[in-house]
């Protein structure tokens, strides 16, 4: 194995360049390293000015989100021994702007995770002295996947509808809406369906399942997302075909 | 300091930059064979409900090398179609059986039984 | 934003997916491979008599019109993903798809 690593970084100042560029840097190689390791040592040793996101190095934060020669990975999870001493491209997450260098503009989604109103919404009011919620280890089986998420956007960087639209809701915020439309405490499908089940929600996917190849907790957004059309549905033709039925 | 994102632009040709959307382009246009199929079969049917002579003309039309051709084109996407579609069925419908959630493989595997026993019935009909 | 009426479109194309995937294969076997081998002859009066029946109608209609809509929708999507997403592109798409299942269902009706 090589003594050293060469990365080409995607670089971004806009205060100074009118256009993102690359830039080579050659770092030494370290057994069990990762790609953040080797950014680390480029802000370390050799440039200083290099931005990018991370914090825990053990892909549970989810920061350290970026294209790694066209793969969305979190760099904290991609190991500088599987690129065979070749060139490793790294870029910030697809479908962003791009704020400096790695970091993306990330505010979108902020919105868009709220606006699915990821809280439990009770179904009834249940005041204090009537206890806590129980819930069976099946009624938690039906969502826990759910709750994986890290919010790291992997899942946007490889989605083509949001490359392709802007406002598309997305496969973080629709698996998380998922996530308490299953929770048994839950009674909010209806109030969340106004964003989830319309025109820039669940309707925009076709399925590509990209959201679900990378997502690096397991989630499947891309199975939530399906199982979210077939309940909308549901709902839609129970409310024109029994009305007052709930 | 102001802020200045930059946005890059998405190229109409993003599909053939990965392999996984390539797959994907594959797969959506298994559509477009189906649909010409069933353009075939609906002139079948008219054919059918024009007479005896309209429909032994519909039958040695479907017999000649240029529509076998495309009716073998038609399989190839349309078998295509059925073996993604069955690969994904399982995450529309996740099944908890005796509290146990039911494996993908054994979806997929009903699916590939479906399929067979329907091609079954289908073939002994016409065949009979 | 609002709920969508979207289920409309995309029950029977999910219908149509599955209809597709369980039965168009073995309908293109027959009449792309057996029936030009000579294996299989499905006579007129046979084929008018299962048409004639109600169900046989049912069956041929659903057979027919289910992924025709399937292959429509999806086409209209995959034409958005590729950039042409005008009121063209859904016309042509939604509009074959219209002509193919009342073609059928007039052909249906007629036998």
């Amino acid at each position: 194995m090589s003594q050293t690593i060469t990365i080409e970084v995607l670089r971004y100042r806009p205060e100074t360049d009118a256009e993102p560029f690359f830039q080579t840097y050659t770092v030494p190689h370290l057994e069990d390293g990762v790609v953040l390791d080797a950014l680390n040592y480029v802000k370390d040793h050799i440039d200083p000015t290099l931005s990018y996101r991370w914090s825990c190095h053990m892909a549970v934060c989810g920061s350290c989100g970026m294209m790694i020669n066209g793969e969305p990975k979190l760099s904290c999870h991609a190991f500088l021994r599987d690129y065979g001493g070749r060139v490793i491209r790294v870029e910030p997450l697809d479908h962003f702007p791009i704020e400096r260098d790695l970091v993306i503009v990330m505010e979108s989604f902020i919105d868009k995770l709220s606006s699915v109103k990821p809280y439990v919404i009770p179904k009834a009011e249940k005041p204090i002295e009537q206890g806590e919620y129980l819930q069976t280890p099946l009624q938690l089986m039906a969502f826990k996947q759910y709750t994986q998420c890290i919010n790291c956007l992997l899942c946007y960087a490889a989605c083509p509808q949001i490359a392709l639209n802007d406002d598309f809701v997305g496969p973080a915020a629709l698996a998380l809406a998922h996530r308490y439309n299953l929770d048994s405490r839950d009674g909010g499908k209806g109030e969340r369906a106004d964003v989830v089940a319309s025109n820039q929600g669940i309707w925009e996917c076709t399925f590509v399942g990209a959201c679900s190849e990378v997502c690096p907790k397991h989630v499947d957004p891309a199975a939530a997302i399906q199982q979210t059309k077939i309940s909308a549905s549901l709902d839609w033709f129970k409310a024109r075909l029994l009305p007052g039925a709930n | 300091m102001s802020r200045r994102p930059y946005v890059r632009k998405v190229e109409r040709s993003w599909w053939l930059a990965h392999p996984r959307y390539v797959a994907y382009m594959v797969r959506e246009i298994t559509s477009l064979f189906i649909v010409l199929y069933c353009a075939l079969l609906v002139v079948g049917l008219v054919r059918l409900a024009q007479g005896p002579a309209a429909w032994e003309g519909f039958v040695a039309a479907v017999s000649s090398p240029v529509n076998v051709v495309f009716q073998l084109g038609c399989l190839a996407f349309a078998t295509y179609h059925s073996v993604t579609w069955f690969a994904v069925t399982p995450k529309a419908m996740p099944l908890v059986l005796k509290g146990e959630r039911v494996p993908s493989k054994t979806i997929v595997a009903a699916h590939y039984v479906a399929w067979a026993a329907v091609s079954l019935v289908v073939l002994v009909a016409v065949g009979n | 934003m609002t709920a969508s009426n979207k289920p409309l479109l995309w029950v029977p194309f999910a219908a149509g997916g599955l209809v597709a995937a369980l039965i168009v294969p073995v309908l293109i076997l027959i009449t792309g491979v057996l029936v030009p081998l000579g294996l299989v002859h499905g006579p007129h009066d046979r084929m008018a008599a299962f048409a004639h029946n109600p169900v046989g109608k049912l069956i041929l209609f659903a057979v027919v019109a289910l992924p025709a809509w399937h292959g429509a929708h999806r086409l209209r999507m995959t034409a958005q993903d590729l950039g042409f997403g005008g009121i063209v592109i859904k016309g042509a798409c939604y509009g074959s798809a219209a002509v193919i299942i009342a073609t059928a269902a007039v052909a249906l009706l007629a036998v």
